[in-house]
């Protein structure tokens, strides 16, 4: 924390707001509505977090070290802490932040299940975590042994053929399996140039079928919030390279004219594309490949328990049917007949998407989370999402309205536009914001976008059936409470109503644009 | 919801307003409400052609980036260059301040087939 160059010249001035320079003690109340100052605000000029008074090695200035046209005319803005006072404002920071290993998370379509810290503790040990990426196969046959596995085990999970580990993250998975789709196309000497996708389709879609330099064509959803094959086939044409979807799809609901729907898309020359945001769902129970499937992403920070939240790092692998083997990014990790691994270059590979083998210690944490689950565990997990998001639902039904109404899979959607249990005209933003009070994180609000205020509630399976009831009760007191309560929540909080809109139409991301107060 | 009797309308929200031979376009009162607070305009770019039912532009609001899509055929002559630094005039004054774009249409018939505020005040009741 301190600046080169010795003196603090250029360091900002002590805050007005505070009440003595360094702001508030170390010692200062943890909860409250206090305001936790910056580190700007807590800095002192000349305080260091580090001395070397002892060493005996000469001190040199900066100036006698590097050569003046290479030297800032100034220091730069620090802040001037000393390492007792930055720890105890990190951990006030995270003392007030809510996380999974806090309590439920029910932020729909995240699937923000709680991640066994097992699956840490294997990413942890040495054997992985002290291995260079470039380390030639014949040293790491460990490593490989696990992405070979993990790979495999995917494949099993998703019924197809092959997979690249190397998407860091859901999105990048779609960009792979888009490109891969385009590989595949111009293989057979075509270049279609339209993927159709659902109106109740992830944002994320249409975004990755532009950034592969695709053209998206809209689906409506039919009354029961379903792709209807005739929707399909009106859409249809020699120029649509194949179809996007997610199974159970953004309303938590079942595709039930899924194969149908496969069947005319591969009439017309096209592939089918299954987001695998949503396979918490149906693990274990069915397969993307029997639907009639050819590529699959896969979260592996939402079903198979890596952390996420907060910028990842997360991992999307991609599983394809096995004519699109010899598009996958390499390369990808193959067995020789003597059971050892060798590293092995798709045949008409459309490249790299990541510049190593992908998030590498999420996919041990995914690894250790499938074995310790085995198959009939990965098929409980789905089996207990699907459970608790129905019986989350059934607790539901009478306060909040259900737009549509049939079986759930793993996550609910209600509304708040007249909620028959409402004391009043409620927003979906005001529920999910009084919930914090409550002591839960907020669900997804506005999405998916078919939905007028929309509430997306996907409890999972690590929740007990304690926690779910406790979710409902505290939703259902919520409507009851009406809007007049939950229009200024959150109040327990320690920040209450952050002005979202300014804060993104004002985007200011340095301490230099603001100044001290 | 403020449906001015004196504009047209089409089906995905958006207004237009006769000018001579052009026709001003911004999004309706029901639209900025329903998107929340808008936080970030993508205008056309002038002299972009614009076609019916096609999108035009990009609105962020705090819930949702959404399209907006061309009431009619026609070219665009003029953009409201003052939304860039301030969004929120498209939920303040939708249909003063907050327009977004002046197109010439390609037909003078087109303007005329749009919806008029009856229809439109149907559209969002329904």
């Amino acid at each position: 924390m301190s600046s080169p160059g010795g003196p603090a010249a250029g360091a900002p001035a002590p805050s007005a707001r505070a009440p003595a320079p360094g702001g508030r003690a170390a010692s200062a109340p943890l909860l409250g509505h206090d305001e936790e100052p910056t580190l700007f605000e807590l800095s002192v000029p000349g305080r260091r977090s580090a001395s070397f008074r002892t060493t005996g090695v000469p001190e040199w200035s900066a100036e006698e070290l590097v050569p003046a046209e290479e030297l800032r005319p100034e220091p730069p803005a620090l802040a001037e802490v000393s390492e007792r006072d930055l720890v105890a404002h990190l951990t006030r920071l995270s003392h007030r932040q809510y996380s999974v290993d806090l309590g439920a998370y029910p932020l729909g379509s995240c699937t923000m299940k709680y991640n066994p810290k097992l699956c840490d503790e294997a990413a942890a040990l040495p054997g992985f975590t002290n291995v260079h990426p470039a380390t030639p196969a014949s040293h790491a046959q460990g490593w490989l042994a696990l992405l070979w596995s993990l790979a495999d085990a995917l494949c099993r999970v998703t019924g197809m053929d092959a997979a690249t580990l190397q998407p860091p993250a859901g999105a990048a998975g779609e960009l792979t399996g888009l490109l891969i789709m385009r590989a595949w196309h111009r293989s057979q000497g075509r270049s279609p140039g339209k993927i159709l996708i659902p109106d109740s389709a992830h944002g994320t879609n249409p975004a990755s079928v532009s950034l592969a330099g695709y053209e998206t064509v809209s689906v409506p959803s039919d009354e029961r919030g379903l792709v209807s094959p005739e929707a399909v086939r009106r859409h249809l044409s020699p120029d649509v390279a194949g179809i996007m979807l997610t199974n159970p799809n953004t309303l938590g609901l079942f595709e039930e004219h899924i194969a149908e729907v496969a069947g005319l898309v591969h009439d017309a020359g096209g592939l089918l594309y299954y987001d695998g945001a949503n396979l918490n769902a149906i693990m274990g129970v069915t397969k993307p490949a029997a639907m009639g499937f050819d590529i699959v992403h896969l979260n592996l920070h939402k079903t198979f328990a890596v952390p996420h939240g907060g910028g990842g790092p997360g991992a999307g692998p991609v599983a394809v049917t096995a004519r699109l083997a010899e598009f996958l990014p390499g390369p990808v990790v193959a067995r020789a007949d003597d059971g050892t691994f060798y590293w092995d270059g798709p045949a008409r590979s459309i490249g790299r998407t990541h510049g190593w083998h992908g998030n590498a210690l999420a996919l041990v944490r995914a690894w250790a989370y499938i074995l310790s689950n085995g198959s009939d565990g990965l098929r409980r997990v789905s089996e207990v999402a699907v459970l608790n998001a129905n019986w989350l639902l059934a607790r539901l039904r009478g306060t909040y309205t259900v737009p549509f109404d049939r079986r759930a899979m793993h996550e609910v959607v209600v509304s708040t536009k007249d909620a028959p249990g409402a004391a009043g005209a409620l927003r979906a933003l005001d529920v999910g914001k009084r919930l914090l009070d409550k002591g839960f994180h907020a669900p997804t609000i506005y999405f998916p976008l078919v939905v007028p205020e929309a509430l997306m509630i996907e409890p999972t399976e690590t929740e007990s059936p304690q926690t779910v009831a406790a979710l409902a009760d505290a939703l259902v007191e919520i409507a009851r409470e009406g809007p007049e309560v939950a229009a200024g929540a959150p109040h327990a909080t320690p920040v209450g109503r952050a002005d979202e809109a300014r804060a993104a139409r004002r985007l200011v991301l340095t301490w230099d644009a603001v100044g001290p107060a | 919801m403020n449906v001015p009797e004196d504009l047209r309308y089409s089906s995905d929200h958006e207004w237009c307003r006769q000018e001579g031979d052009h026709v001003r376009v911004g999004i309706t009162d029901y639209a900025q409400d329903a998107l929340g607070d808008i936080v970030y305009v993508q205008l056309p770019e002038p002299g972009a052609a614009a076609s019916a039912g096609q999108p035009l532009c990009e609105l962020e609001s705090t819930k949702s980036v959404s399209d907006v899509f061309a009431p009619l055929d026609g070219t665009v002559v003029e953009v409201n260059s003052e939304l860039v630094d301030s969004p929120q005039r498209v939920n303040e004054d939708p249909y003063g301040e907050g327009w977004i774009c002046l197109i010439k249409p390609a037909s003078a018939e087109a303007f005329g087939s749009l919806m008029g505020a009856e229809g439109y005040r149907k559209l969002i009741e329904a």
